[in-house]
């Protein structure tokens, strides 16, 4: 079990400073300081007056310092850094790290110490110097708290790490058959990216201290040898290297870019009766991809092949004709796969069709029995030209997903939360077009894709303002970049999540993400509704209504309120129990009724753009 | 878990309050605070989650599947059929995978969600048993012979063992508040415990009795044991009283070792109670409080001496320990089939494989069971009349007892309906389709995976496949009549004794084990690790030639742990275990 690191240190009171005499309100503030952060940041902080103490006594002023970066990895931007990685099971890792740490620390050299858990992927980019210490279990297992920083060095969006020197320390148990694999592998694939070692793998055996005590040893040599001591320019953001992206002007709805798939991660359990997926997406660096969290990406989805060919088939037409579109020529059979609806028959197209039957629309029943073209052909099939078949449907329209993410987190890159959309309609399973190409695309895949403003869906300017965000399912996608983009600007506000899903254990989307922010302090407050773990249904909304109180203390206190999901039914409820609140805890008036009140109030936060909604 | 954190979990949980309602109520984890994932051990219940899905959540961005497993505390094992009933519905409504019998006469359940948990806790409790204790730094379970042969003896054993079981109980109303809503009272958060204090035991504590010819319990196994020791009458004299037991140990740590316990002497039946206290007492106040896993009491008395434990012990309980008296332990196994005890009542020994009776493992047994258990419920005001039992054995397997002739007549016809075995060795039934062979009888294993946080390797879900793998050697050789104690274990802990098993697999990783070899059959020998860290082929290459030589060299009637030794193909066993049964002090 991990214990709090930072509980040991900070029982421990800042030392007497002898001839320096700290008054007493600083050492006050070190000490309250020191409370509120954990071992890393700890860490981090000690280079970071390091570096000042160096720097002010070569400049014998502090009063052009920059400001104090708001959080700790913005630090680790500059390339000036040893940092110190462990992926531990049992705690040996953590040890030898902490130690490192220390040493590291007593030499004055700049580092930073984090477990793998915490170590933010996109900075492995800029990182120079990359020390880890970690085990391996089992058959070649990796310490838990490693997977997802080995799975992302691993995977196909690592970058490749010219850059970067590394030590690592394996640590096993040689009578196991996969002895320091994890260390082993990591090393080779850092490698393999391009990066240099340091210093070979070391591994050591369960007589660690034996390979472990020279490791260390050499590390701080290493260390002492190519990192300078600190200086003022350890709190500059770094300024990256502007990419070599675009020689296209601007990607558009009509211009979309060709974006690759980096990830497909299907997010809801095996006992889930939905399939939601969690989709990662690159970007490239170009302002019109550029996106703030609240935007929504667009998706040219294709209809299916089979779809098409079926089409071409009930009409007897040759998937080579020429047709021509708006703007150019094309083939029958792809203007169907990406040029037009196949589904959604637009208004007139029965007419058309019957016309061709000799027949009224009346005669074989309503539009509304026909949703989808195929399910007219195989009833009445018609002979269609292939130029008049393109010219009567609808034009493609492409999907817009509300993006999950924030570019302060993920820089170029866009993630998606999609439910894979399935229903039974006269008999026949349908599923929808985007959501049903997105679910079959692997990594490597290339979609056409365009950042698509929703400028009525923003967090505050202001970052001390408070936020409430409600939602339920895929609802929950702009408050997953909401919370990154808060967290990523230090935002003071206070964030709060009222989340609601069928089941806890199988649709709780992005637990982990939640439950870690939650702890970091970064999401002050979560309701939870899940609908289906009770005899009783439970919502969003009745959560909001138990929380009347907070919520209208909030309200007051400035809060912007967002609503993202099912417009039909949980939009509405939602508003209803809002405006019920609002008149609950409003001060009485004479003159109106307690009703327009609460009507007046809300119209009041939507002038104020305090209260927005994202519904579908 | 370190020690230093355990042990300040304990102190700090208000008699074993914690904030676990708090946890209970938090939505946004399946899981407990870690303190109170500490905490609920003592009321019977460990926070586990399904191995088998960590690294698919965990890509799904969700938390492990978390759930809990309850233990009942049932002393003996024994139930009435009312009570198997509501179990069965328990472990349908709110569990997965069925029943599971343990090697300490508990029924488990697994895979209940925290959500359900206070529910299946009330369940339990309506069904007039209890799950307090039956986890956690505390004396567990009683375990304690079932003895089919004994009618009275038995049942004053067993009555012996269940009023220590509560006498050993702490003292917090803390279930009863949390898990049956009973309120607050003054005092609660602070009775005072006399015999736990407010630290509890250093570590788990395991009682069991013995009733001889039978070790079923495994009575060297345990912290403390009680060997019955009768008249030539059949009339329970007393018991002689054994130390210092225990299974669990550590891979790579000689530090650590399993141990058998140390018969001190004979004690009277009323002198059980003062015994307890006093040797649970004396390893409260004289255990490592330091190193958890140095912190069982065979450690204690391996550091403090055995002669100063006893005379500790004497002075505590001001009881005389007199000098023990001969006895002799026959088997370790259970008795299978019908059999009839001293005083006329039958009673059917059933085989469950791995313990686990649930019907989807393809068996029938637990709509087999279901309906025995309809079939002998018995209404009677009568609490001294002899009514059908159930008794769970320490081997995981179940006895059903206490059967008049009609009631015979009765389990008969409706194990036959569900096309059971009613006998263990004969084909009575046409529909069954396989007589269990004497190996897969006897040999048993612990859960494992994929819920044991501490599994390394699979155990129940693998006793299966050797099984069959190890028979088609035991043919190869003729020797499939033969009768081989196995046992398999996730992890070194050892929760189904596997170093007292002629042949055991002990978890080290996904697929491979050690290969212990060497135990006899009556609990008085550990085995020995013969090959460390094979995989399945490696192991059946490893027993082979061992089987060969067995097959043509055994004496008559000489079991295979025994022939090892005589072969010499094991280290010699040291002096005290040698010596068996006569290890007295």
């Amino acid at each position: 079990m991990p214990t709090n690191s930072s509980a040991a240190v900070t029982q421990i009171a800042p030392p007497g400073v002898g001839a320096l005499a700290l008054p007493e309100r600083t050492l006050a503030e070190l000490q309250q300081l020191a409370e509120s952060l954990d071992a890393a940041k700890l860490w981090w902080v000690s280079g970071y007056f390091a570096g000042l103490a160096q720097a002010s006594a070569s400049m014998q002023s502090t009063s052009q310092l920059a400001k104090l970066p708001t959080s700790v990895p913005v630090a680790a931007a500059d390339s000036r850094l040893v940092t110190v990685v462990y992926g531990s099971q049992t705690g040996n890792a953590k040890r030898i790290a902490e130690n490192l740490a220390t040493g590291l620390s007593a030499e004055h050299l700049p580092m930073r110490l984090l477990s793998a858990a915490d170590y933010p992927h996109r900075e492995l980019a800029n990182e120079r110097f990359l020390v880890v210490v970690i085990s391996t279990h089992g058959d070649g297992d990796p310490p838990d708290d490693a997977r997802s920083f080995l799975d992302f060095i691993g995977s196909r969006r690592a970058p490749a790490l010219p850059q970067l020197s590394y030590a690592i320390l394996a640590l096993g148990d040689s009578s196991y058959p996969q002895f320091c694999a994890v260390g082993k592998q990591l090393g080779a694939r850092l490698h393999a990216l391009g990066a240099k070692p340091w210093t070979p793998v070391q591994e050591a055996d369960v007589d660690i201290a034996k390979v472990a005590e020279p490791w260390h040893k050499q590390v701080l040599r290493l260390a002492a040898e190519n990192l300078q001591r600190p200086t003022l320019s350890l709190v500059a953001s770094a300024s990256k290297e502007p990419s070599q992206a675009a020689v296209q002007a601007s990607y558009s709805r009509t211009q979309p870019y060709l974006a690759e798939l980096i990830s497909n991660q299907k997010i809801t359990a095996r006992g889930s009766d939905r399939d939601i997926r969690h989709l990662e997406l690159a970007l490239a660096d170009h302002e019109s991809l550029h996106y703030q969290p609240g935007d929504a990406l667009g998706i040219w989805a294709p209809n299916t092949a089979a779809q098409v060919e079926q089409v071409l088939a009930r009409t007897q037409l040759s998937g080579a004709a020429a047709v021509v579109l708006n703007d150019r020529t094309t083939t029958l059979r792809q203007a169907l796969l990406e040029d037009r609806e196949l589904g959604k028959l637009p208004r007139g197209f029965l007419e058309l069709h019957a016309a061709r039957l000799n027949s009224s629309p009346s005669a074989f029943v309503g539009a509304s029995d026909f949703p989808q073209l195929l399910d007219l052909l195989d009833h009445a099939p018609a002979a269609w030209e292939a130029q008049a078949l393109i010219d009567a449907l609808r034009p493609m329209q492409p999907r817009l997903y509300s993006i999950a993410s924030s570019m302060r987190e993920v820089g170029h890159e866009a993630h998606l939360c999609v439910a894979h959309v399935s229903y039974e309609e006269q008999g026949k399973t349908r599923v929808g077009l985007a959501s049903n190409f997105l679910r079959e695309q692997v990594a490597g895949s290339q979609l056409r894709v365009f950042v698509e403003r929703n400028a009525r869906f923003r967090l505050p300017v202001d970052g001390s303002t408070d936020v409430i965000m409600i939602g339920a399912g895929t609802g929950v996608a702009p408050y997953r970049g909401f919370l990154q983009e808060r967290i990523a600007t230090g935002a003071k506000g206070r964030n709060w999540l009222i989340f609601g899903a069928p089941h806890a254990r199988h649709d709780f989307l992005y637990q982990l993400e939640w439950q870690k922010a939650l702890q970091a302090g970064q999401l002050h407050q979560i309701d939870l509704a899940f609908s289906r773990d009770q005899a009783s249904k439970v919502y969003v909304q009745d959560r909001l209504r138990e929380q009347g109180r907070a919520v209208f203390d909030w309200l007051e206190n400035g809060a912007h309120v967002y609503v993202c999901g099912d417009a039909s039914r949980m939009a509405k409820a939602v508003e209803a129990d809002l405006l019920e609140i609002i008149e609950k805890h409003l001060g009485r008036s004479p003159n109106d009724s307690p009703t327009e009140l609460a009507l007046a109030y809300l119209d009041q936060l939507r002038q104020q753009k305090r209260y927005a909604k994202d519904v579908y | 878990m370190s020690t230093t954190s355990v042990e300040k979990i304990k102190q700090g949980s208000q008699r074993l309050r914690g904030s676990v309602v708090h946890s209970l109520a938090e939505q946004v984890t399946g899981a407990l605070a870690n303190s109170d994932q500490t905490i609920i051990k003592y009321h019977g219940s460990y926070q586990q989650d399904d191995r088998d899905l960590r690294e698919e959540r965990r890509l799904q961005k969700l938390e492990p599947a978390h759930s809990f497993m309850i233990r009942t505390r049932t002393p003996g094992g024994v139930l009435t059929p009312t009570q198997w009933l509501k179990l069965d519905q328990i472990a349908t409504r709110f569990a997965e995978r069925g029943l599971r019998i343990t090697s300490r006469q508990a029924i488990q359940f697994h895979g209940v969600i925290k959500t359900e948990l206070k529910a299946t806790m009330q369940a339990i409790n309506a069904a007039l048993m209890d799950t307090l204790a039956a986890c956690g730094d505390v004396n567990r379970n009683i375990a304690v012979s079932t003895s089919p042969q004994h009618g009275a003896l038995h049942r004053q054993v067993q009555a012996q063992a269940f009023a220590l079981s509560a006498a050993l109980l702490p003292n917090s109303r803390a279930y009863y508040e949390i898990w049956l809503d009973e309120t607050q009272i003054n005092g609660s958060g602070a009775e005072p415990d006399p015999i736990y204090g407010e630290s509890y035991l250093p570590r788990k504590f395991k009682i069991a009795f013995a009733i001889p010819p039978d070790n079923d319990v495994d009575v060297f196994s345990q912290d403390l044991g009680f060997i019955a020791i009768t008249h030539a009458s059949g009339e329970l004299l007393g018991y002689n009283v054994s130390i210092g037991g225990g299974m669990g140990c550590t891979h790579g740590d000689p530090q650590t070792y399993p141990r058998l316990a140390d018969v001190i002497g004979f004690i009277e039946p009323h002198q059980v109670e003062a015994i307890a206290k006093a040797v649970l007492t004396t390893q409260r106040d004289w255990g490592n409080r330091d190193v958890r896993k140095l912190a069982r009491l065979k450690y204690t008395i391996d550091s403090r001496s055995l002669a100063a434990f006893k005379a500790e012990v004497v002075k505590r309980a001001e009881v005389t320990i007199a000098p023990a008296v001969l006895f002799q332990f026959e088997k370790n196994s259970d008795h299978f089939g019908w059999r009839q005890s001293s005083d006329g009542y039958w009673s059917l020994g059933l085989r469950i494989l791995g313990g686990r009776i649930w019907d989807q493992s393809g068996q029938g047994l637990q709509s087999a069971l279901r309906a025995v258990a309809q079939g002998l419920q018995i209404q009677t005001s009568d609490a001294t009349a002899i009514t059908p039992e159930f008794r769970l054995t320490p081997n995981q397997n179940v006895l059903i007892a206490n059967l008049s002739e009609p009631q015979k007549f009765v389990v008969q016809q409706l194990l036959s309906a569900h096309a059971q075995e009613t006998t263990n060795l004969e084909r009575t039934n046409p529909a069954s389709k396989q007589i269990p062979s004497k190996l897969s009888l006897n040999a048993i294993a612990c859960v494992a995976l994929p819920t044991c946080g501490l599994a390394m390797a699979e155990a129940e879900r693998y006793l299966p496949d050797f099984i069959k793998q190890f028979e088609q050697l035991q043919r190869e050789f003729g020797l499939l009549e033969h009768d081989f104690h196995l046992r398999i274990s996730g992890c070194p802990n050892g929760c189904s004794r596997p170093y007292l098993g002629e042949i055991a697999l002990v978890g080290k990783a996904p697929g491979r084990y050690n290969l212990m070899l060497g135990a006899d059959h009556r609990g008085q020998r550990l085995n020995q690790l013969y090959r460390e860290n094979l995989d399945e082929p490696s192991i059946l290459t490893a027993l082979r030639p061992l089987l060969a030589r067995y097959a043509s060299e055994q004496h008559t009637g000489e079991r295979f742990g025994d022939f090892l030794h005589r072969a010499a193909l094991l280290e010699p066993p040291s002096t005290a275990e040698a010596a068996g049964a006569d290890n007295y002090v």
